[in-house]
């Protein structure tokens, strides 16, 4: 468990996290969402005690990071693939690690092995790929057999194989009743991962929910029907006062309803249904909708400066203007 | 935490980076070679020394002037040992490992200091035996009054020289900027410093300068230096002692 | 247009590409996959005339890359965020690359605008972070305006924000009718993106077809079904007439069914006849990455093991706390992913098996190709039977496919 309690962080005039208060729980991956330049990072340095804050705390199963006893045996973290020494071989990179906080040596080999790094294990890390290094990290993490763990962006640089493998990692480590939390700007493969969301934005906390409340929240949720007796159903659930939208493919729509109570609209007048399902709005556009007014670098439409010198209407783009002429 | 845990794990820290060892190999080899050079041409200039110069001939401190660059590849261990964990980023696995951070850099910097010392002494009594060899018939015997002292003191003053960097690097971070920084310091301004009349009375305050004295077995004549060798010794701990404060107050303060 | 024929690429002995023959088309978004060290980074700097191909050749609009005129102008390349000079600013970076090509300077300030980068145009790029990096790769590839356009793992370090518009920019230069030809290794990225994929394994050509049909290719579709919750006599009475009828079922986590073989209206219809009431009944898809995960198996490097932990199991040493207790600790497998059967893990990685790489290092490490040694083929691992395609319980709670 890892509670923030009115965690703030000041440089000079920045407000780089503001009054963060959230608790992290054991049991479920907890996904920590935000904008560049939310704070996400600074958040997860303070929790490890590499920042201080400006005010507030961060207990680590109720304690300062700094009291723990051996830390890597309660929160194992991975935070940058790169933090390591690059002419130092990965099995003296986690042996030093293990050695630090009283880990016995067999289990440097343990975690190599099982992040399939085994084979390169004498290697200099400075030769590995972003993957590898990130197996590394993973590795290092996992190393002290921790309650708490935490990633920062681990998919970073793997391969499918290793997305796969790190989001059941994640998933079974939860699973045993650790807590798992990591942040990651891949909504896709949040919601394949979380269970649970903390999102930040410009330092402040804007949403501690799980992944179905934040996604029913922040966007339109409706249910698609297909049937054969298309008319009769259109006047079964006007009468049941449910507002309905036809889509474009003959499908209908029907927002903010219960699929259950149209199932049983449906059975009760003997309607043949071919389809009945719930839609939900992507992870990705929920997240779009909740943090459309806190981010940082703005890509922009793409006007040209000055109207194309030959406007030719069927391929206007920028560029036309000198490149075409 | 048991700090010697932390020991044990910057040991296999330091041995397992290719720069610990080509830093002190070449700190050995440069001090012995150059020292055993300048010997051997000392010999051959002896005959031709002024009266002044021939009283004033200090076998012993001349078989270590292999160290005026030797100290520089002491220099680059002692800065790299610490500012390779901010370089690399591992610095942040480090304390995330090790939140007590006193006991990191100190326990970093026994296990660094120790290591140097073993080699600065080794360095040291080769440099002395061989640098002796080279002078034939000038030269001096480990059994002569004092001499046995320069040469232990050759050996302390390499170690404090690392210890002194790395309190530097400890402060500054990047290698780069601690290099910059020692490299000509110890090589060119300390010189300078002590050659200019009008400096020279600030110059031997400075931590080779006064450091160096603990090798010197003959005095100068004239020499007007206001403190002994062991007196030059500790001023030259007093550096190091600041350095290594300096660091650790800002690696205290800072965030990493 | 992209064309490769018969593109080998050997170092040495080993062989990272083998007779490789593909198109990019124009007007399209080609995603291009493969495991690492497949083979991929290399096919694309063969493209770029980075490296030579050993036989074969590749060709951009007909011309090998080095003859193509005026090169710059046809072909934009996101390669590797920091091939940047890091003391350089941004703008002049750009300046740099434009007056190389002849391409006027306000068309450096035109792409800083199309990449959001105009306000830290003149600092120095070193202070960048990847996201802002990858931007600044991107703003270089569409300087000159080139009608063709690579891009490797674009989306690497950017924000949920930066992924959005690269995807758009991408669909958008396609819908221009420029070519796009786009390495991703994030699945659920590239199924938003590309409509044609080219996927490679060991350096050789494994599909060249469009998304929708790798997927139906390399997986079934199925239905989820759910019945009412008060009633799970109906489940149990669907269950049974579903499987007599032909169709695979399967129990999910929160109690509906995953039924495959039989088509929407046809369950439809044996739900009436048994009298069942429906409370769901929806497509899906498998994922692109079920499938591309079941067509590479055994061209996979670096497979991940079980963690033995048997270290932590022993007493720690005197002084040192031991971990909470844990649930499952000390089980051989508590870190392994839920076993097939459980329906959890569809593509089993084949556990405490050596993997399939007997020569260590990756290719990008400067290593030899694991790969390509004239070696016995994959091993095709029999650990992974083909089964029927179960994702992970929780996929398709939060991942309709069409609710775009």
């Amino acid at each position: 468990m890892i509670e923030l309690e009115g965690l703030t962080k000041r440089y000079g005039e920045k407000l780089a996290v503001n009054n963060l208060t959230c608790t992290v729980r054991p049991g479920m991956v907890t996904g920590f969402l935000g904008p560049n330049g939310a704070g996400k990072s600074t958040t997860m340095r303070m929790m490890l005690g590499l920042d201080r804050p400006t005010a507030g705390d961060v207990r680590i199963d109720g304690k300062h990071y700094d009291h723990l006893k051996d830390p890597l045996t309660y929160i194992g973290a991975l935070l940058d693939a790169k933090a390591m020494h690059g002419g130092r071989s990965a099995f003296n990179h986690l042996l030093c690690l293990a050695q630090s906080n009283g880990i016995p040596k067999r289990r440097v080999a343990e975690v190599l092995d099982t992040v399939g790094l085994t084979a390169v294990a004498k290697k200099k890390a400075k030769g590995f790929s972003l993957g590898m290094g990130q197996r590394l990290g993973i590795a290092g993490a996992l190393l002290g057999d921790p309650r708490i763990l935490m990633f920062d962006e681990p998919v970073n640089g793997l391969d499918p194989e290793g997305i796969h493998w790190i989001r059941n990692l994640m998933k079974s480590l939860a699973a045993q009743g650790r807590t798992v939390f990591v942040s990651s700007h891949l909504m896709s493969e949040m919601a394949l991962t979380a269970d649970h969301l903390v999102v930040i934005g410009q330092g402040r906390l804007l949403a501690d929910t799980s992944m179905s409340d934040f996604i029913e929240r922040n966007s339109r949720s409706y249910i698609r029907i297909r049937s054969p007796q298309r008319e009769r159903l259109l006047d079964v659930l006007h009468e049941a006062g449910v507002t309905v939208v036809e889509s474009g493919s003959g499908a209908l729509e029907v927002d903010g309803g219960k699929p259950e109570q149209i199932g049983e609209l449906a059975a009760q007048h003997q309607i043949v249904l071919h389809e009945l399902s719930p839609q939900q709005a992507s992870l990705e556009e929920a997240f779009m909708q909740l943090t459309a007014e806190s981010v940082e670098y703005h890509a922009h439409a793409d006007t040209p400066h000055e109207p194309p010198q030959e406007p030719s209407p069927a391929r206007q783009h920028w560029g036309d203007g000198w490149n075409r002429s | 935490m048991a700090a010697i845990q932390v020991v044990r794990s910057e040991w296999t820290k330091i041995r397992s980076v290719a720069s610990t060892v080509w830093t002190l190999s070449l700190a050995v080899v440069v001090t012995v070679a150059l020292g055993m050079l300048i010997s051997a041409l000392s010999r051959h200039e002896f005959d031709k020394m002024s009266i002044k110069d021939r009283l004033s001939f200090d076998p012993t401190f001349i078989s270590f002037a292999g160290m005026s660059l030797g100290q520089l590849a002491m220099i680059v261990f002692g800065v790299l040992v610490v500012s390779n964990e901010y370089s690399t980023g591992m610095i942040r696995t480090s304390l995330a490992a090790v939140p007590q951070r006193g006991t990191f850099l100190f326990s970093k910097i026994a296990v660094a200091t120790g290591l140097a010392l073993a080699v600065g002494m080794a360095t040291g009594f080769v440099a002395f035996f061989l640098g002796q060899a080279m002078l034939g018939s000038h030269r001096a015997s480990i059994g002569d009054p004092h001499v046995l002292r320069a040469v232990i003191g050759g050996g302390i003053y390499m170690t404090l020289i690392a210890v002194f960097s790395m309190g530097v690097a400890a402060m500054l971070r990047s290698p780069m900027l601690s290099l910059g920084i020692l490299m000509p310091f110890f090589f060119l301004i300390s010189n300078i410093l002590g050659n200019v009349d009008a400096t020279k009375k600030i110059g031997r305050f400075l931590p080779d300068q006064a450091g160096s004295k603990i090798m010197q077995v003959v005095p100068r004549i004239d020499d007007d230096t206001p403190y002994g060798p062991y007196g030059g010794l500790g001023i030259m701990v007093l550096w190091a002692l600041a350095a290594l404060l300096g660091g650790y107050v800002l690696l205290k303060r800072r965030d990493a | 247009m992209i064309e490769a024929v018969g593109l080998t690429k050997r170092y040495g002995d080993k062989t990272a590409v083998y007779n490789l023959s593909f198109q990019v088309r124009p007007g399209a978004v080609t995603g291009f996959l493969g495991p690492n060290g497949s083979g991929k980074s290399t096919t694309m700097r063969m493209i770029l005339g980075l490296d030579n191909p050993t036989a074969g050749q590749v060709t951009i609009g007909g011309y090998p890359y080095p003859k193509l005129p005026n090169a710059p102008r046809q072909v934009g390349a996101l390669l590797d965020a920091k091939a940047v000079h890091g003391g350089r600013s941004a703008r002049s970076h750009l300046l740099c690359l434009a007056q190389l090509s002849g391409i006027p300077a306000r068309r450096v300030d035109e792409v800083l605008g199309v990449v959001g980068l105009q306000e830290v145009a003149r600092k120095r790029s070193k202070g960048f972070s990847l996201g802002m990096g990858q931007r600044l790769g991107i703003a270089a590839a569409l300087l000159g305006d080139p009608q063709v356009l690579l891009f490797d793992e674009p989306v690497n370090g950017l924000d949920p924000e930066g992924i959005l518009w690269v995807r758009n920019l991408m669909k958008a230069l396609a819908a221009e009718g420029r070519t796009v030809f786009v390495s991703s290794h994030l699945m659920s990225e590239m199924a938003l993106t590309a409509d044609h994929l080219i996927v490679i394994g060991r350096g050789q050509l494994l599909a060249d077809m469009s998304v929708k049909d790798f997927i139906s290719a390399n997986s079934a579709d199925f239905a989820r079904v759910r019945t009412p919750d008060t009633e799970p006599q109906l489940r149990e009475k669907l269950t049974s007439a579903l499987t007599e009828a032909g169709g695979h079922v399967l129990p999910e986590q929160d109690g509906a069914l995953r039924i495959t073989g039989l088509p929407l209206p046809r369950i439809s219809d044996i739900a009436h006849d048994a009298d069942v009431r429906l409370w769901e009944l929806s497509p899906h898809q498998a994922s692109l990455e079920e499938a591309y995960m079941r067509m590479t198996q055994g061209a996979v490097d670096y497979r991940s093991t079980v963690d033995q932990k048997s270290g932590l199991m022993q007493p720690l040493p005197p002084g040192a706390q031991p971990p909470m207790p844990v649930p499952g600790q000390g089980q051989p497998d508590w870190y392994a992913p839920p076993p097939p059967q459980q329906g959890g893990q569809p593509f089993a990685m084949p556990q405490g098996q050596p993997g399939p790489y007997g020569a260590p290092g990756a290719p990008g490490a400067g290593q030899p190709n694991p790969y390509a040694q004239p070696a016995p083929a994959a091993p095709q691992t029999p650990a992974a039977p083909p089964q029927p395609p179960v994702s992970a319980a929780s996929a398709d709670l939060t991942k309709p496919e069409d609710a775009r």
